[in-house]
């Protein structure tokens, strides 16, 4: 999974230079099942602070329609089977307690 | 000199980004109590180039707040003022000489391109002070939560803007009768070409607005690279999503301009507030949010501060709207049941912050302080939140308990 998420990170960074400035390597999400998948299709478009930033108030439902918004407003790529476990991350450690 | 002054002297302070997040948290600001628990945790001090530190909301794309305290003074400083991007495609840098102004559209009967010397010399130079706020401004205060970077009360800042009307360049390209909106685009944008650009448009007359101005110069200085760098749009009054950072190119248009940053983004319930309309956005659902709602913010003291019996205390802080200009500030030491009108300070213009202060001897009851603006419209704060899905127009009045010891 790791090697995914560079192969993904390379390729957008191959279509748009993107400015980076130091710091986001201090952004640690909380371990558990579907991180990689986290890390994997979230990172080439936002740093991933923008998870523990909206937490903890968005239940399930807020989380996938979150993913969703992703995918339809905002045009990112992530596979249709994905996005289940993503959200299912997000809401699991990131989710209304 | 003590041992712990002498300590104090010689310690190095390291630069906030290089702490481990233990000692990180020691450089934490003052945030609203209102903030859930994971904004409150990521919101902590950190540097970015050009920028004292200041508090991170998100890395990527950059978005970090403006510290309470810089709002004492009723200009912010450049180096302190609040940087907001939606998208993580920002240029590292840009080249003055290499940059170009693009100005054309449907509605206009010439197309032209300016160079950055072209723009400070073939215009006529104005300039005003006006408040850029950011929409969300406050979002992170909202009860219940509302998605979306979760600012506290420092997404804003008060500037004087130089540069030149919006209406001259659009004179100058001749506007055809038919125009209905002007549209902006900059040179920063999305991380993937799949991601909707950031293009904004404004109605015509707002366009041709006095307060509507390309500006190149901020307090006297450059434009700050991550406040647009080197021109930017000033909408004076409207939130800061019409401020089009960076600014490449003007369109003036006979339709009004698509795209989702236009609908469905930025918007707010129809009649709810009482604000500028945008007819050729509205629905019967919505409509584009505009201008600023009348607002304060209190900097001289804090939630919870103790004070003592007999002290002279000072109620201070700035008010600001879109626009009519401040008229009162009320402040209250009883939560609400007698106000006094505050003394206003110097009057910037109607679209700047408005300094206030008021001083009071602190007696036996713990005060409990409340400050509320009006404009010259006699608008006034609200005291229950009006909720929207978006997380805008927060301006809910504070209430400040101070504690007697």
């Amino acid at each position: 999974m790791g090697a995914r998420w560079i192969a993904i990170a390379a390729s957008a960074a191959s279509l748009v230079v993107v400015a980076a400035w130091a710091g986001e390597e201090k952004v640690k999400l909380k371990e558990g099942p579907g991180l990689p998948l986290v890390r994997a299709n979230c990172v080439a478009c936002h740093s991933l602070d923008y998870i523990p930033l909206n937490s903890p108030f968005l239940d399930h439902k807020g989380w996938e329609a979150t993913v969703t918004k992703m995918v339809k407003a905002y045009g990112a790529p992530i596979k249709p089977e994905d996005q289940g476990p993503i959200a299912d991350y997000l809401a699991a450690n990131y989710g209304k307690k | 000199m003590s041992d712990r002054r002498r300590f104090l002297s010689t310690l190095v302070i390291p630069a906030v980004a290089s702490l481990p997040a233990s000692l990180r948290a020691a450089a934490k600001p003052w945030q609203p109590a209102e903030l859930a628990e994971g904004a409150a945790a990521e919101g902590y001090l950190e540097s970015i180039p050009g920028k004292v530190p200041l508090i991170k909301r998100s890395y990527r794309p950059p978005n970090f707040e403006t510290p309470i305290d810089y709002f004492k003074e009723p200009i912010t400083r450049n180096d302190a003022f609040f940087v907001r991007y939606h998208l993580a495609g920002i240029p590292q840098a840009i080249d003055a000489k290499a940059w170009r102004l693009k100005v054309g559209g449907d509605a206009a009967r010439q197309s032209a391109e300016y160079t950055f010397e072209q723009l400070r010399h073939d215009f006529d130079p104005v300039e005003l002070v006006a408040v850029c706020q950011c929409s969300g401004n406050r979002r992170g205060m909202f009860q219940p939560h509302v998605q979306g970077v979760e600012w506290g009360v420092g997404a804003m800042g008060n500037a004087r803007w130089k540069g030149v009307r919006l209406k001259d360049i659009l004179d100058k390209a001749g506007l055809s009768d038919k125009a209905v909106e002007v549209a902006f685009d900059g040179a920063d944008g999305p991380a993937m070409a799949s991601t909707p650009d950031f293009v904004k448009s404004i109605p015509v007359d707002r366009a041709m607005a006095e307060g509507t101005i390309v500006a190149y110069e901020m307090n006297g200085k450059p434009l700050p690279h991550f406040n647009g760098f080197p021109a930017r749009l000033i909408v004076a009054g409207w939130t800061g999503t019409y401020w089009m950072k960076h600014l490449t190119s003007i369109e003036a248009r006979t339709t009004p301009q698509g795209g989702f940053w236009m609908n469905p983004a930025y918007r707010i319930p129809a009649n709810t507030f009482h604000v500028d309309p945008f007819p050729t956005q509205a629905t019967a659902a919505n409509q584009p949010i505009t201008d600023i709602v009348v607002n304060s913010l209190v900097t001289s003291i804090r939630d919870g501060q103790r004070v003592k019996r007999g002290d002279m205390v000072d109620i201070a802080g700035v008010a600001w709207d879109g626009g009519r200009g401040i008229r009162d500030v009320e402040v209250s030491m009883d939560d609400g049941q007698s106000w006094v009108l505050a003394l206003l300070g110097k009057d910037l213009g109607p679209y700047s912050f408005r300094t206030f202060s008021h001083r009071f001897r602190v007696g036996d009851a713990a005060p409990v302080v409340r400050v509320r603006a009006y404009n010259n419209r006699g608008d006034t704060q609200v005291e229950k939140l009006i909720f929207n899905p978006a997380g805008y127009h927060h301006n809910v009045v504070q209430r400040i308990r101070l504690e007697v010891v």
